[in-house]
């Protein structure tokens, strides 16, 4: 291989490797941050002796993990079991190679970017179900058929509603609608934006399994779900994978609609807009999280007709309005 | 194991496959240690076998072996959540049997307590109930510790006034054990009016959420002559349209001294439940205030100063006592024989009843229905297993 | 067979092949829908006492049922085709007392387990003879 395109590869491995690790660090202390807030909603402190002012708890709860022991079910089906936790984290991490940080700092910023993004994080279904069918547990079994049908219906709504600001942009990549948003923000694009930011607010909660839609983790009934037979660091796999998926879409719901790393002196350093961006991604992941902390869970069959019956027709129809107002205004650029 | 425990009542539904679900005795949403073998097709139960007895330690034996001064300690170990109403439901079978006056400044602080522990015991069925919908992680969890802050507040009352905060040992026959001590009729006025408002913040939040409202109402109706024929009482049968409150039919303890509502509700779901207990709540401390402001001088006990357990002796004879507790119809049915000891004692457990109501509207409904009806039930094991 | 009234309480003592008779009659005539308890209580050499209190709440009556089995005997008809609320309570009573209800759907244990021996309430089965309470 020639000079220039070793060296491309292996910036590229730096650069993953870079953004992996700084990715699971922003998990570990987003659970922290999750605390805090529930904590504050509940008249309570959280964590608050571990560190100063708790800031080392998640460096505690990883310790914890990964020196727990590692215990399969006898009658598990080994290979499945063992094999779920990285099937169902591979797909969530990898939806970060896509997202554009900030101007040129992103990994692989595709030409598809948006399409590649939805259908990889669609994919964590199948280690989702392979967690709940190894563990021969009836819990784990019930929580997995409930998990397909829940992140199934409401992928998509999912989709419909991501793609509105597509059809706003003209383009698939994603630095490209970032970009497009340095005058106005998506979510400023009244009506149709605002409606599909609360669309696309619904639809997270749902498709990343948070309250009011986590019934397939439901502790009351069903214990910890798919989870439940998982100690030690498999389990750390499954919570890593669920809150980075959770960010990830933070993120894309940030890029979509709030403007990408579009702010204040975004144009003098990729640093500032990064910041930006994750500040922005931290307010839907917060928005996400006050909902958890206030509602109560609704059954499965509610759930799954909230999705077929209100909100993938809602948001089918205002894609077609989407694509109406574009039209007439002579396509993108308006 | 017990195979026959595993018999399930099976109905004909004919169709996909059965998983029979073990909601075992330990879970989280079990409310205590109870165990439901479930018979699923898919998420609908079609088939419930409901195992109790986990915490049977015997009571009604051991009734028999206590004296009169021994057991109300005790008694409170059957409902402990509301000890106050389980021990006066023995006491005053004891008076009853033994033809005992009880002074009227003792009737007076037997209503104070037991209302409040009325609002203490709704403050943690409301808690429980939302968390076991809502979630430990999520919205329940918010609404358990709000209410969990609010019986904190009654606790502490009943630590001034009793030593204890969870089971006492304040009732004995012929009267009260302890009085009132200095400023607490003062701390229970303020405690209620911080209750007061905080109601109307959870009524709020929660009635104007509609998917509390959709996992409540028409979840879990219990028809009124299944309500009368099983024999469930309290808020339970107050939600299915029988207008039964104790407190009303048979006055108990100066109860006919105050004013208040006894709520109905006729719709039989878990919302009108709800319902009736929200209302419950209000009505206690309105009761409260009125035994406050009207708290006469006097004897807290007709009995002073028990010396010797074998002290109290109640003449031959049989009756049934019963009191409103939070649960229900909480009774003592005793037969005495003269001595100090009682001859049978059988307590009438609420939540026993209200437990058998299970097996007959669990069928039909979903797996989420089930925690959410058994939140609205509110049992408590000391209480159906005794 | 008795009865004796003490205000809006009715007492009522049947012999033991009465005794759905009078349920029916409680519950059809009387109009007491609404099923309180079912105990029982040992009289050592008389013999075994089924009570059960039955009330209907639209008036404010109670019927008191009782009826000795007499000594030695521990059969009775069961209530519950008539309430079925009676179900856990002839169960318990069964458990507690081995007396064996005629025409129960499934009756067994409740509150022990299902291989306990003996009856614990019986007044034979006292806590320093053979029997251990524990197991």
């Amino acid at each position: 291989m020639s000079t220039p395109a070793l060296w491309d590869a292996v910036s590229a491995f730096i650069t993953g490797f870079i953004v992996l690790n700084v990715i699971v660090g922003m998990v570990t202390y987003v659970t922290l941050l999750e605390r805090k807030f529930a904590a504050r909603m509940q008249s309570r402190i959280g964590p608050y002796r571990v560190g100063p002012h708790g800031l080392l708890q998640p460096i505690a709860d990883a310790l914890k993990l990964m020196m727990k022991e590692d215990v399969v079910p006898r009658d598990a089906d080994r290979r499945v079991y063992n094999l779920a936790p990285i099937v169902f984290l591979v797909p969530c991490m990898l939806i970060f190679a896509t997202l554009p940080f900030a101007p040129g700092l992103g990994i692989a910023d595709l030409n598809i970017g948006i399409l590649f993004f939805l259908a990889i994080s669609a994919m964590e279904i199948v280690g989702l179900f392979m967690a709940g069918w190894g563990s021969n547990n009836k819990y784990a079994l019930l929580s997995a058929m409930r998990a397909v049908n829940q992140i199934i219906s409401y992928d998509l709504p999912f989709i419909f509603v991501a793609l509105v600001p597509v059809l706003f942009t003209g383009s698939l990549r994603l630095s490209d609608i970032a970009s497009a948003q340095a005058g106005l923000w998506y979510v400023a694009w009244f009506p149709l934006g605002t409606i599909a930011f609360v669309f696309y607010i619904v639809a997270i909660l749902a498709a990343e399994n948070r309250v009011p839609f986590d019934i397939l983790e439901a502790e009351s009934e069903l214990i910890a779900g798919f989870r439940v037979e998982y100690s030690g660091m498999k389990f750390a796999l499954i919570q890593l994978g669920e809150y980075a998926h959770m960010i990830g879409t933070s993120y894309l719901g940030a890029l979509l609609f709030l403007g990408g790393w579009a702010g204040p002196w975004a144009e003098l350093s990729p640093w500032w807009g990064a910041l930006w961006f994750t500040l922005k991604a931290m307010f839907v992941f917060l928005v996400v999280t006050w909902i958890r902390w206030s509602f109560v869970r609704i059954r499965v069959d509610q759930i799954l007709a909230i999705s077929w019956k209100l909100l993938m027709p809602a948001s089918l129809v205002l894609l077609l309005a989407t694509a109406v107002a574009i039209a007439r205004q002579g396509g993108v650029g308006g | 194991m017990d195979p026959e425990a595993r018999k399930v009542i099976e109905l004909g539904y004919g169709g996909s496959e059965r998983l029979t679900m073990n909601m075992g005795p330990q879970h989280p949403s079990a409310h205590g240690v109870f165990r439901a073998i479930l018979s699923l097709e898919g998420e609908t139960v079609v088939g419930v076998d409901a195992v109790i007895g986990y915490l049977h330690r015997c009571h009604e034996k051991l009734g028999e072996s206590l004296t009169y001064t021994q057991y109300p300690s005790i008694a409170s170990k059957t409902d402990y959540v509301a000890a106050m109403t389980s021990e006066l439901a023995y006491v005053r079978a004891a008076e009853m049997v033994g033809k005992i006056e009880v002074p009227k400044r003792a009737q007076y602080l037997r209503v104070i307590v037991a209302e409040l522990q009325r609002i203490a015991s709704h403050c943690l069925w409301l808690g429980t109930w939302c968390l076991d919908m809502g979630g430990a992680l999520g919205g329940g969890a918010t609404v358990f510790l709000y209410c969990i802050r609010e019986r904190e507040w009654v606790l502490d009352l009943f630590e001034a006034l009793v030593g204890a905060r969870l089971l006492y040992g304040f009732h004995q026959v012929g009267g009260t054990r302890y009085d009132v001590p200095a400023g607490w009729a003062q701390k229970v006025r303020e405690t209620l009016g911080l209750i007061e408002k905080r109601l109307d913040e959870y009524e709020d939040m929660l009635e104007g959420n509609a998917f509390f409202l959709a996992r409540t109402q028409d979840v879990g109706g219990i028809s009124r002559e299944l309500a009368q024929t099983v024999g469930i009482s309290g808020p339970l049968i107050r939600g299915s349209g029988v207008s039964y409150d104790i407190r009303r039919l048979e006055p108990y303890s100066s109860y006919e001294d105050f004013d208040f509502k006894v709520p109905v509700e006729t719709a039989g779901d878990c919302y009108a439940r709800y319902r009736v207990r929200m209302v419950e709540f209000r009505e206690s401390i309105s009761i409260v205030r009125q035994a406050l402001d009207g708290l006469p001088e006097g004897p807290v006990s007709s009995r002073p100063g028990v010396k010797s357990v074998g002290q109290v002796r109640i003449a031959k004879g049989e009756g049934y006592a019963r009191v409103e507790g939070p649960r229900g119809e909480v009774g003592c049915y005793l037969i005495s024989d003269g001595s100090a000891k009682p001859y049978r004692m059988k307590w009438r457990g609420a939540s026993f009843s209200n437990l058998a109501v299970l097996p007959h509207i669990l069928i039909g409904c979903k797996v989420a229905d089930v925690v959410a009806i058994m939140g609205s039930v509110d049992p408590v094991f000391g209480e159906v297993d005794r | 067979m008795s009865a004796e009234g003490d205000g809006s309480l009715l007492t009522v003592t049947v012999p033991p092949d009465r005794w759905a008779e009078l349920g029916r009659f409680a519950k059809e005539t009387l109009g007491c829908l609404y099923f309180n308890f079912l105990t029982a209580v040992d009289w050592k050499d008389q013999g075994l006492e089924v009570v059960a209190r039955v009330e209907n709440l639209d008036v404010g009556l109670a019927v008191t049922m009782k009826s000795r089995l007499g000594a030695g005997q521990s059969a009775c008809a069961s209530l519950v085709p008539l309430y079925p609320g009676a179900d856990w309570m002839e169960r318990e009573c069964f458990d507690m007392f081995g007396i064996r209800f005629e025409g129960h759907p499934d009756l067994r244990r409740i509150l022990l387990p299902q291989d306990w021996e003996g009856h614990p309430l019986l007044k034979s089965y006292a806590v320093d003879t053979a029997h251990p309470p524990y197991r």
